[in-house]
Protein backbone atom coordinates (compact mmCIF):
# COMPACT_ATOMS: atom_id res chain seq x y z
CA UNK A 1 0.00 0.00 0.00
CA UNK A 2 1.04 3.30 -0.69
CA UNK A 3 1.26 5.93 2.36
CA UNK A 4 -1.23 9.05 0.64
CA UNK A 5 0.61 11.86 3.32
CA UNK A 6 4.19 10.74 1.35
CA UNK A 7 5.41 12.44 -2.27
CA UNK A 8 7.20 10.18 -4.20
CA UNK A 9 10.12 10.01 -5.88
CA UNK A 10 11.78 8.38 -8.88
CA UNK A 11 15.24 6.34 -7.63
CA UNK A 12 18.35 7.86 -8.01
CA UNK A 13 19.69 4.36 -8.63
CA UNK A 14 17.60 4.25 -11.79
CA UNK A 15 17.10 6.20 -14.72
CA UNK A 16 13.75 6.60 -16.85
CA UNK A 17 14.27 7.59 -20.24
CA UNK A 18 12.30 7.74 -23.62
CA UNK A 19 14.32 5.40 -26.25
CA UNK A 20 13.38 6.85 -30.01
CA UNK A 21 14.50 3.49 -31.39
CA UNK A 22 11.50 1.83 -29.28
CA UNK A 23 8.82 4.48 -28.96
CA UNK A 24 8.60 3.72 -25.37
CA UNK A 25 9.62 4.96 -21.80
CA UNK A 26 12.12 2.60 -19.97
CA UNK A 27 13.70 1.89 -16.93
CA UNK A 28 17.73 1.59 -17.14
CA UNK A 29 19.46 0.20 -14.08
CA UNK A 30 22.35 -1.94 -13.87
CA UNK A 31 22.65 -4.42 -16.83
CA UNK A 32 18.68 -4.55 -16.98
CA UNK A 33 16.06 -2.26 -18.47
CA UNK A 34 12.26 -2.54 -17.95
CA UNK A 35 10.12 -1.40 -21.12
CA UNK A 36 6.98 0.27 -20.20
CA UNK A 37 3.71 1.27 -21.74
CA UNK A 38 2.30 4.59 -21.94
CA UNK A 39 0.33 4.93 -19.05
CA UNK A 40 3.07 3.76 -16.31
CA UNK A 41 5.74 6.10 -17.77
CA UNK A 42 3.10 8.61 -17.22
CA UNK A 43 2.72 8.04 -13.48
CA UNK A 44 6.11 7.34 -13.09
CA UNK A 45 7.01 10.63 -14.62
CA UNK A 46 5.24 12.13 -11.56
CA UNK A 47 7.00 10.21 -9.24
CA UNK A 48 9.08 13.65 -9.25
CA UNK A 49 9.59 14.66 -5.38
CA UNK A 50 6.38 16.89 -5.63
CA UNK A 51 3.37 14.83 -5.69
CA UNK A 52 1.77 12.50 -3.26
CA UNK A 53 -0.22 9.57 -4.41
CA UNK A 54 -3.47 11.42 -4.61
CA UNK A 55 -1.85 14.61 -5.90
CA UNK A 56 -0.62 12.56 -8.37
CA UNK A 57 -4.11 10.75 -9.16
CA UNK A 58 -5.71 14.02 -9.66
CA UNK A 59 -3.33 15.19 -12.12
CA UNK A 60 -2.75 12.29 -14.36
CA UNK A 61 -7.05 12.02 -13.89
CA UNK A 62 -7.39 15.90 -15.12
CA UNK A 63 -4.48 15.06 -18.08
CA UNK A 64 -6.70 11.97 -19.64
CA UNK A 65 -9.90 14.01 -18.43
CA UNK A 66 -11.32 10.44 -16.99
CA UNK A 67 -11.91 9.45 -12.99
CA UNK A 68 -11.72 6.35 -10.72
CA UNK A 69 -7.93 5.87 -11.28
CA UNK A 70 -6.45 6.13 -7.97
CA UNK A 71 -6.70 2.01 -7.88
CA UNK A 72 -4.52 0.89 -10.55
CA UNK A 73 -2.73 4.15 -9.98
CA UNK A 74 -2.26 2.73 -6.54
CA UNK A 75 -1.39 -1.33 -7.61
CA UNK A 76 1.05 -0.01 -10.07
CA UNK A 77 3.13 2.63 -7.26
CA UNK A 78 3.11 -0.14 -5.10
CA UNK A 79 4.79 -2.47 -7.56
CA UNK A 80 7.19 0.14 -8.43
CA UNK A 81 7.68 0.71 -4.58
CA UNK A 82 8.48 -3.30 -4.46
CA UNK A 83 10.70 -2.85 -7.38
CA UNK A 84 13.26 0.06 -5.96
CA UNK A 85 11.87 2.23 -8.83
CA UNK A 86 10.50 5.20 -6.38
CA UNK A 87 11.20 6.25 -3.12
CA UNK A 88 8.95 8.57 -0.45
CA UNK A 89 11.01 11.76 -1.01
CA UNK B 1 29.11 -10.33 -46.22
CA UNK B 2 26.57 -13.02 -46.64
CA UNK B 3 23.07 -11.82 -48.31
CA UNK B 4 20.60 -10.73 -45.68
CA UNK B 5 17.94 -13.19 -45.05
CA UNK B 6 14.53 -13.30 -44.69
CA UNK B 7 14.36 -13.61 -40.75
CA UNK B 8 12.70 -10.51 -38.26
CA UNK B 9 16.07 -8.74 -37.32
CA UNK B 10 15.62 -7.15 -34.12
CA UNK B 11 17.81 -4.65 -32.98
CA UNK B 12 21.12 -4.97 -30.37
CA UNK B 13 20.13 -3.63 -27.39
CA UNK B 14 23.15 -4.53 -24.93
CA UNK B 15 26.74 -3.53 -26.04
CA UNK B 16 29.86 -4.97 -24.64
CA UNK B 17 32.29 -2.99 -25.65
CA UNK B 18 35.69 -5.08 -24.65
CA UNK B 19 38.36 -1.71 -24.65
CA UNK B 20 41.52 -3.61 -23.76
CA UNK B 21 42.45 -6.98 -22.99
CA UNK B 22 45.93 -5.85 -20.80
CA UNK B 23 44.38 -6.78 -17.26
CA UNK B 24 46.26 -6.60 -14.26
CA UNK B 25 44.69 -9.32 -12.57
CA UNK B 26 45.40 -12.90 -13.88
CA UNK B 27 42.20 -14.73 -12.90
CA UNK B 28 42.02 -18.05 -13.98
CA UNK B 29 38.31 -18.04 -15.19
CA UNK B 30 38.54 -15.34 -17.33
CA UNK B 31 36.55 -15.30 -20.25
CA UNK B 32 38.90 -13.82 -22.63
CA UNK B 33 40.32 -16.05 -25.15
CA UNK B 34 43.21 -18.08 -24.13
CA UNK B 35 45.38 -16.45 -27.21
CA UNK B 36 44.45 -12.98 -26.67
CA UNK B 37 48.34 -12.24 -26.66
CA UNK B 38 47.39 -12.29 -30.42
CA UNK B 39 45.60 -9.57 -30.97
CA UNK B 40 47.24 -6.41 -28.99
CA UNK B 41 45.87 -3.91 -31.58
CA UNK B 42 43.07 -1.52 -29.70
CA UNK B 43 40.45 0.96 -31.58
CA UNK B 44 41.44 4.28 -31.76
CA UNK B 45 39.09 6.69 -29.89
CA UNK B 46 37.61 7.64 -32.65
CA UNK B 47 36.80 4.36 -34.28
CA UNK B 48 35.01 3.89 -30.44
CA UNK B 49 32.92 6.79 -30.64
CA UNK B 50 31.76 5.79 -34.43
CA UNK B 51 31.04 1.91 -33.21
CA UNK B 52 29.05 3.64 -29.78
CA UNK B 53 27.05 5.98 -32.08
CA UNK B 54 26.22 3.73 -34.86
CA UNK B 55 25.13 1.32 -32.26
CA UNK B 56 22.98 3.43 -30.57
CA UNK B 57 21.13 4.74 -33.64
CA UNK B 58 20.33 1.16 -33.88
CA UNK B 59 18.71 0.95 -30.49
CA UNK B 60 21.59 -0.19 -28.29
CA UNK B 61 20.81 1.03 -24.71
CA UNK B 62 23.01 -0.76 -22.37
CA UNK B 63 26.71 -0.11 -22.60
CA UNK B 64 29.32 -2.65 -20.72
CA UNK B 65 32.90 -0.93 -20.37
CA UNK B 66 34.67 -4.21 -20.50
CA UNK B 67 38.15 -5.79 -20.99
CA UNK B 68 40.56 -6.92 -19.80
CA UNK B 69 40.38 -4.06 -17.50
CA UNK B 70 38.50 -0.67 -19.21
CA UNK B 71 40.72 1.08 -16.81
CA UNK B 72 43.93 1.06 -19.19
CA UNK B 73 42.27 3.16 -21.63
CA UNK B 74 43.77 6.82 -21.11
CA UNK B 75 40.45 7.78 -22.61
CA UNK B 76 37.33 5.81 -20.52
CA UNK B 77 36.80 9.62 -19.41
CA UNK B 78 36.14 10.27 -22.62
CA UNK B 79 34.38 7.02 -23.81
CA UNK B 80 32.00 7.83 -20.80
CA UNK B 81 30.87 11.09 -21.49
CA UNK B 82 30.09 10.45 -25.34
CA UNK B 83 28.09 7.55 -23.94
CA UNK B 84 26.48 9.61 -21.95
CA UNK B 85 25.63 12.25 -24.41
CA UNK B 86 24.05 9.60 -26.91
CA UNK B 87 21.92 7.96 -23.55
CA UNK B 88 23.49 5.06 -23.35
CA UNK B 89 23.17 3.65 -19.46
CA UNK B 90 26.92 2.69 -19.19
CA UNK B 91 28.51 0.41 -17.26
CA UNK B 92 32.30 0.09 -16.30
CA UNK B 93 33.08 -3.79 -15.13
CA UNK B 94 36.11 -3.32 -13.76
CA UNK B 95 38.66 -5.07 -11.00
CA UNK B 96 38.78 -1.96 -9.51
CA UNK B 97 42.29 -2.67 -9.41
CA UNK B 98 44.55 1.12 -9.48
CA UNK B 99 41.40 2.75 -9.12
CA UNK B 100 41.02 5.74 -7.27
CA UNK B 101 38.35 8.17 -5.40
CA UNK B 102 39.05 11.02 -7.53
CA UNK B 103 38.83 8.86 -10.90
CA UNK B 104 35.33 7.70 -9.37
CA UNK B 105 34.47 11.14 -9.30
CA UNK B 106 35.34 12.34 -12.39
CA UNK B 107 33.73 9.59 -14.29
CA UNK B 108 30.62 10.22 -12.52
CA UNK B 109 30.13 13.73 -13.79
CA UNK B 110 31.49 12.59 -17.05
CA UNK B 111 27.94 10.52 -17.05
CA UNK B 112 28.87 6.98 -15.73
CA UNK B 113 25.63 5.11 -14.26
CA UNK B 114 27.29 2.26 -12.29
CA UNK B 115 30.58 0.60 -11.19
CA UNK B 116 30.77 -3.79 -10.99
CA UNK B 117 33.72 -4.22 -9.12
CA UNK B 118 34.89 -8.08 -8.93
CA UNK B 119 36.17 -9.21 -5.83
CA UNK B 120 37.93 -12.45 -6.19
CA UNK B 121 36.68 -14.11 -2.60
CA UNK B 122 35.91 -13.00 0.90
CA UNK B 123 39.26 -13.46 2.34
CA UNK B 124 42.31 -11.62 1.13
CA UNK B 125 44.36 -14.42 1.00
CA UNK B 126 42.49 -16.51 -1.18
CA UNK B 127 41.54 -13.07 -3.44
CA UNK B 128 45.06 -12.10 -3.78
CA UNK B 129 45.99 -15.44 -4.87
CA UNK B 130 43.10 -16.10 -7.09
CA UNK B 131 43.69 -13.06 -9.06
CA UNK B 132 47.23 -13.39 -9.21
CA UNK B 133 48.10 -9.95 -8.05
CA UNK B 134 47.72 -7.86 -4.81
CA UNK B 135 44.44 -6.40 -4.81
CA UNK B 136 41.67 -7.44 -1.94
CA UNK B 137 42.39 -4.42 0.19
CA UNK B 138 42.11 -1.89 -2.04
CA UNK B 139 38.98 -3.49 -3.73
CA UNK B 140 36.93 -3.15 -0.62
CA UNK B 141 38.23 0.35 -0.61
CA UNK B 142 36.81 1.25 -4.10
CA UNK B 143 33.43 -0.78 -3.24
CA UNK B 144 32.94 1.50 -0.05
CA UNK B 145 34.06 4.82 -2.55
CA UNK B 146 31.32 3.75 -5.37
CA UNK B 147 28.34 3.54 -2.56
CA UNK B 148 30.04 6.84 -1.16
CA UNK B 149 29.50 8.72 -4.86
CA UNK B 150 26.24 7.77 -5.50
CA UNK B 151 26.47 4.98 -8.01
CA UNK B 152 24.25 1.85 -7.68
CA UNK B 153 26.72 -0.74 -6.13
CA UNK B 154 27.01 -3.81 -7.51
CA UNK B 155 29.26 -6.62 -6.34
CA UNK B 156 30.48 -9.76 -8.38
CA UNK B 157 32.03 -12.67 -6.97
CA UNK B 158 32.67 -15.62 -9.80
CA UNK B 159 32.02 -18.83 -7.68
CA UNK B 160 33.93 -21.77 -8.28
CA UNK B 161 34.91 -25.11 -6.11
CA UNK B 162 37.86 -22.72 -5.02
CA UNK B 163 35.92 -19.94 -2.89
CA UNK B 164 32.43 -22.08 -3.28
CA UNK B 165 33.32 -22.84 0.45
CA UNK B 166 33.03 -19.15 1.52
CA UNK B 167 29.68 -18.01 0.48
CA UNK B 168 28.15 -17.35 3.87
CA UNK B 169 31.77 -14.86 4.20
CA UNK B 170 30.41 -13.68 0.53
CA UNK B 171 27.65 -12.46 1.43
CA UNK B 172 27.93 -11.20 4.54
CA UNK B 173 30.87 -9.41 2.94
CA UNK B 174 28.54 -7.90 0.28
CA UNK B 175 25.91 -7.20 2.93
CA UNK B 176 28.80 -5.24 5.14
CA UNK B 177 29.80 -3.04 2.14
CA UNK B 178 26.28 -2.04 1.25
CA UNK B 179 25.96 -3.55 -2.19
CA UNK B 180 22.65 -2.78 -4.18
CA UNK B 181 23.36 -5.91 -6.02
CA UNK B 182 25.32 -8.85 -5.94
CA UNK B 183 26.23 -10.69 -8.87
CA UNK B 184 26.82 -14.95 -8.07
CA UNK B 185 28.34 -15.93 -11.55
CA UNK B 186 28.77 -19.51 -11.02
CA UNK B 187 32.10 -20.56 -13.46
CA UNK B 188 31.25 -20.80 -17.22
CA UNK B 189 33.58 -23.29 -19.15
CA UNK B 190 34.71 -21.11 -22.00
CA UNK B 191 38.11 -19.76 -22.46
CA UNK B 192 40.66 -20.15 -19.09
CA UNK B 193 38.15 -21.48 -17.09
CA UNK B 194 37.56 -24.17 -19.34
CA UNK B 195 41.04 -25.12 -19.44
CA UNK B 196 40.94 -25.20 -15.45
CA UNK B 197 37.87 -26.78 -15.47
CA UNK B 198 39.54 -29.81 -12.74
CA UNK B 199 40.10 -27.07 -10.27
CA UNK B 200 37.27 -24.83 -10.38
CA UNK B 201 34.24 -27.14 -10.98
CA UNK B 202 32.48 -27.38 -7.89
CA UNK B 203 30.61 -30.85 -6.81
CA UNK B 204 27.11 -31.32 -7.06
CA UNK B 205 27.09 -31.63 -2.77
CA UNK B 206 29.12 -28.12 -2.69
CA UNK B 207 26.78 -26.30 -5.18
CA UNK B 208 23.81 -27.75 -3.91
CA UNK B 209 24.93 -26.01 -0.30
CA UNK B 210 25.85 -22.96 -1.40
CA UNK B 211 22.71 -22.43 -3.49
CA UNK B 212 20.62 -23.49 -0.18
CA UNK B 213 22.52 -20.86 1.78
CA UNK B 214 22.49 -17.80 -1.00
CA UNK B 215 18.74 -18.52 -1.52
CA UNK B 216 18.26 -17.97 1.93
CA UNK B 217 20.10 -14.91 2.09
CA UNK B 218 18.61 -14.19 -0.95
CA UNK B 219 15.02 -13.81 1.48
CA UNK B 220 16.63 -12.11 4.21
CA UNK B 221 17.91 -8.99 2.24
CA UNK B 222 15.31 -8.67 0.06
CA UNK B 223 14.15 -5.07 -0.66
CA UNK B 224 17.45 -3.66 0.04
CA UNK B 225 19.78 -5.88 -2.43
CA UNK B 226 19.30 -8.03 -5.54
CA UNK B 227 20.92 -11.22 -6.28
CA UNK B 228 21.45 -12.21 -9.96
CA UNK B 229 22.42 -15.53 -10.15
CA UNK B 230 24.37 -17.00 -12.94
CA UNK B 231 23.71 -21.31 -12.64
CA UNK B 232 26.25 -23.35 -13.51
CA UNK B 233 24.83 -24.98 -16.32
CA UNK B 234 26.37 -28.23 -16.15
CA UNK B 235 23.89 -29.16 -13.02
CA UNK B 236 20.99 -28.10 -15.04
CA UNK B 237 19.20 -30.99 -17.49
CA UNK B 238 18.35 -27.57 -20.06
CA UNK B 239 20.85 -25.65 -21.21
CA UNK B 240 20.89 -21.55 -20.69
CA UNK B 241 19.18 -19.39 -23.46
CA UNK B 242 22.28 -18.13 -24.41
CA UNK B 243 23.20 -14.60 -25.55
CA UNK B 244 18.96 -14.29 -25.68
CA UNK B 245 19.15 -16.05 -28.78
CA UNK B 246 22.16 -15.50 -31.54
CA UNK B 247 22.36 -11.92 -32.94
CA UNK B 248 18.98 -10.74 -30.87
CA UNK B 249 20.18 -8.53 -28.71
CA UNK B 250 23.88 -9.09 -27.56
CA UNK B 251 26.60 -7.17 -29.58
CA UNK B 252 30.30 -7.46 -28.58
CA UNK B 253 32.93 -6.04 -29.61
CA UNK B 254 36.82 -6.84 -28.62
CA UNK B 255 39.55 -4.56 -28.25
CA UNK B 256 40.69 -5.22 -32.01
CA UNK B 257 37.60 -4.16 -33.52
CA UNK B 258 36.26 -7.58 -33.94
CA UNK B 259 32.24 -7.70 -33.49
CA UNK B 260 31.45 -10.66 -31.54
CA UNK B 261 27.98 -12.41 -31.34
CA UNK B 262 28.94 -13.20 -27.94
CA UNK B 263 32.10 -12.95 -25.93
CA UNK B 264 33.35 -16.44 -26.57
CA UNK B 265 32.46 -16.40 -29.66
CA UNK B 266 36.08 -15.88 -31.26
CA UNK B 267 36.84 -19.88 -30.25
CA UNK B 268 33.81 -21.09 -33.29
CA UNK B 269 35.51 -22.10 -36.47
CA UNK B 270 34.08 -20.94 -39.60
CA UNK B 271 32.45 -17.55 -38.38
CA UNK B 272 34.76 -15.09 -40.26
CA UNK B 273 33.95 -12.52 -37.57
CA UNK B 274 33.60 -8.87 -38.97
CA UNK B 275 35.49 -6.17 -38.12
CA UNK B 276 34.21 -2.47 -37.35
CA UNK B 277 37.17 -1.24 -39.59
CA UNK B 278 35.77 -2.69 -42.20
CA UNK B 279 32.18 -2.28 -41.78
CA UNK B 280 29.38 -0.11 -40.10
CA UNK B 281 27.26 -2.10 -37.07
CA UNK B 282 24.14 -2.17 -38.92
CA UNK B 283 25.71 -4.23 -42.27
CA UNK B 284 27.91 -5.78 -39.31
CA UNK B 285 24.41 -7.00 -37.53
CA UNK B 286 22.06 -7.31 -40.67
CA UNK B 287 24.39 -8.82 -43.18
CA UNK B 288 27.38 -10.76 -41.95
CA UNK B 289 27.81 -14.14 -42.26
CA UNK B 290 28.60 -14.11 -38.29
CA UNK B 291 25.31 -12.59 -37.02
CA UNK B 292 23.11 -14.40 -39.24
CA UNK B 293 24.98 -17.86 -38.73
CA UNK B 294 22.62 -19.21 -35.67
CA UNK B 295 19.85 -16.63 -36.25
CA UNK B 296 16.78 -18.39 -35.95
CA UNK B 297 16.12 -21.76 -35.92
CA UNK B 298 16.79 -23.26 -39.28
CA UNK B 299 20.73 -24.04 -38.31
CA UNK B 300 19.29 -26.50 -35.89
CA UNK B 301 19.62 -30.45 -35.84
CA UNK B 302 17.57 -32.77 -34.16
CA UNK B 303 16.95 -33.41 -30.93
CA UNK B 304 16.52 -29.01 -31.15
CA UNK B 305 14.60 -28.97 -34.48
CA UNK B 306 11.67 -31.06 -33.69
CA UNK B 307 11.43 -30.13 -29.97
CA UNK B 308 9.20 -27.88 -28.63
CA UNK B 309 11.45 -25.57 -26.06
CA UNK B 310 13.49 -24.36 -29.11
CA UNK B 311 12.55 -21.00 -28.87
CA UNK B 312 12.70 -21.36 -25.44
CA UNK B 313 16.91 -22.01 -25.10
CA UNK B 314 17.28 -21.87 -28.89
CA UNK B 315 19.87 -24.89 -28.26
CA UNK B 316 21.84 -23.47 -25.77
CA UNK B 317 25.46 -22.38 -26.13
CA UNK B 318 27.22 -22.73 -29.06
CA UNK B 319 30.31 -22.39 -28.07
CA UNK B 320 29.60 -25.33 -25.49
CA UNK B 321 28.10 -27.15 -28.38
CA UNK B 322 31.83 -26.91 -30.40
CA UNK B 323 33.88 -27.67 -26.96
CA UNK B 324 32.10 -30.86 -26.49
CA UNK B 325 30.81 -32.25 -29.92
CA UNK B 326 33.41 -30.21 -32.16
CA UNK B 327 30.14 -29.04 -34.17
CA UNK B 328 28.77 -25.74 -32.89
CA UNK B 329 25.27 -26.29 -34.88
CA UNK B 330 24.59 -29.56 -32.58
CA UNK B 331 22.71 -29.52 -29.33
CA UNK B 332 24.43 -27.97 -26.36
CA UNK B 333 25.27 -31.48 -24.07
CA UNK B 334 23.89 -30.04 -21.00
CA UNK B 335 20.73 -30.71 -22.51
CA UNK B 336 18.91 -34.38 -21.02
CA UNK B 337 17.71 -34.57 -24.69
CA UNK B 338 21.17 -34.67 -26.39
CA UNK B 339 22.68 -38.12 -26.85
CA UNK B 340 26.05 -36.28 -26.27
CA UNK B 341 25.03 -35.33 -22.58
CA UNK B 342 27.12 -38.90 -21.28
CA UNK B 343 30.40 -36.40 -21.51
CA UNK B 344 28.95 -33.20 -19.30
CA UNK B 345 28.21 -35.87 -17.21
CA UNK B 346 32.18 -37.45 -17.28
CA UNK B 347 33.13 -34.18 -16.73
CA UNK B 348 31.44 -33.79 -13.51
CA UNK B 349 32.95 -37.15 -12.54
CA UNK B 350 36.45 -36.06 -13.42
CA UNK B 351 36.29 -32.64 -11.56
CA UNK B 352 35.24 -34.65 -8.12
CA UNK B 353 37.89 -36.94 -8.76
CA UNK B 354 40.42 -33.86 -8.97
CA UNK B 355 38.61 -32.92 -5.86
CA UNK B 356 38.93 -35.70 -3.78
CA UNK B 357 42.48 -36.48 -4.99
CA UNK B 358 45.46 -35.77 -2.71
CA UNK B 359 47.17 -33.33 -4.67
CA UNK B 360 45.20 -30.65 -6.60
CA UNK B 361 46.61 -29.99 -10.54
CA UNK B 362 47.93 -26.25 -10.60
CA UNK B 363 45.92 -23.60 -11.77
CA UNK B 364 46.68 -21.78 -15.47
CA UNK B 365 47.07 -18.12 -14.69
CA UNK B 366 45.46 -15.78 -17.45
CA UNK B 367 48.65 -13.48 -18.40
CA UNK B 368 50.04 -13.26 -21.30
CA UNK B 369 53.07 -15.16 -20.93
CA UNK B 370 50.55 -18.16 -20.70
CA UNK B 371 48.71 -16.75 -23.48
CA UNK B 372 51.61 -17.36 -25.93
CA UNK B 373 51.52 -20.69 -25.46
CA UNK B 374 47.91 -21.29 -26.92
Amino acid sequence: MINSEQKLKFSPLHRLQWEEAQQKYVILYPEGMVELNQSSAEILKLCDGNHTLPELVAELEAKFATSGLTTDISNFLTVALQNGWIQYA
Amino acid sequence: MAGSNTLNITPPRWLLAELSYKCPLQCPYCSNPLDYAKYPQELTTDEWKRVLAEARKMGAVQLGFSGGEPLTRPDLIELVAYARELGYYSNLITSGYGLSEQKIIELKQAGLDHIQVSIQASSQALSDHLAGTESYAHKQQVAQWVKKHGYPMVLCVVIHRQNIHQMADILAMADSLGADYLELANTQYYGWAHINRDALLPTREQFAEAEQIAQAFKEKVAGRMKIYYVVPDYYEDRPKACMNGWGTTFLTIAPDGTALPCHSARELPGLDCPNVKDFSVQQIWHESKAFNFFRGTEWMQEPCRSCDEKHKDFGGCRCQAFLFNGDAASTDPVCSKSAERGKIDAVIASARDAALAAEEKPLVFRNSRNSKLF
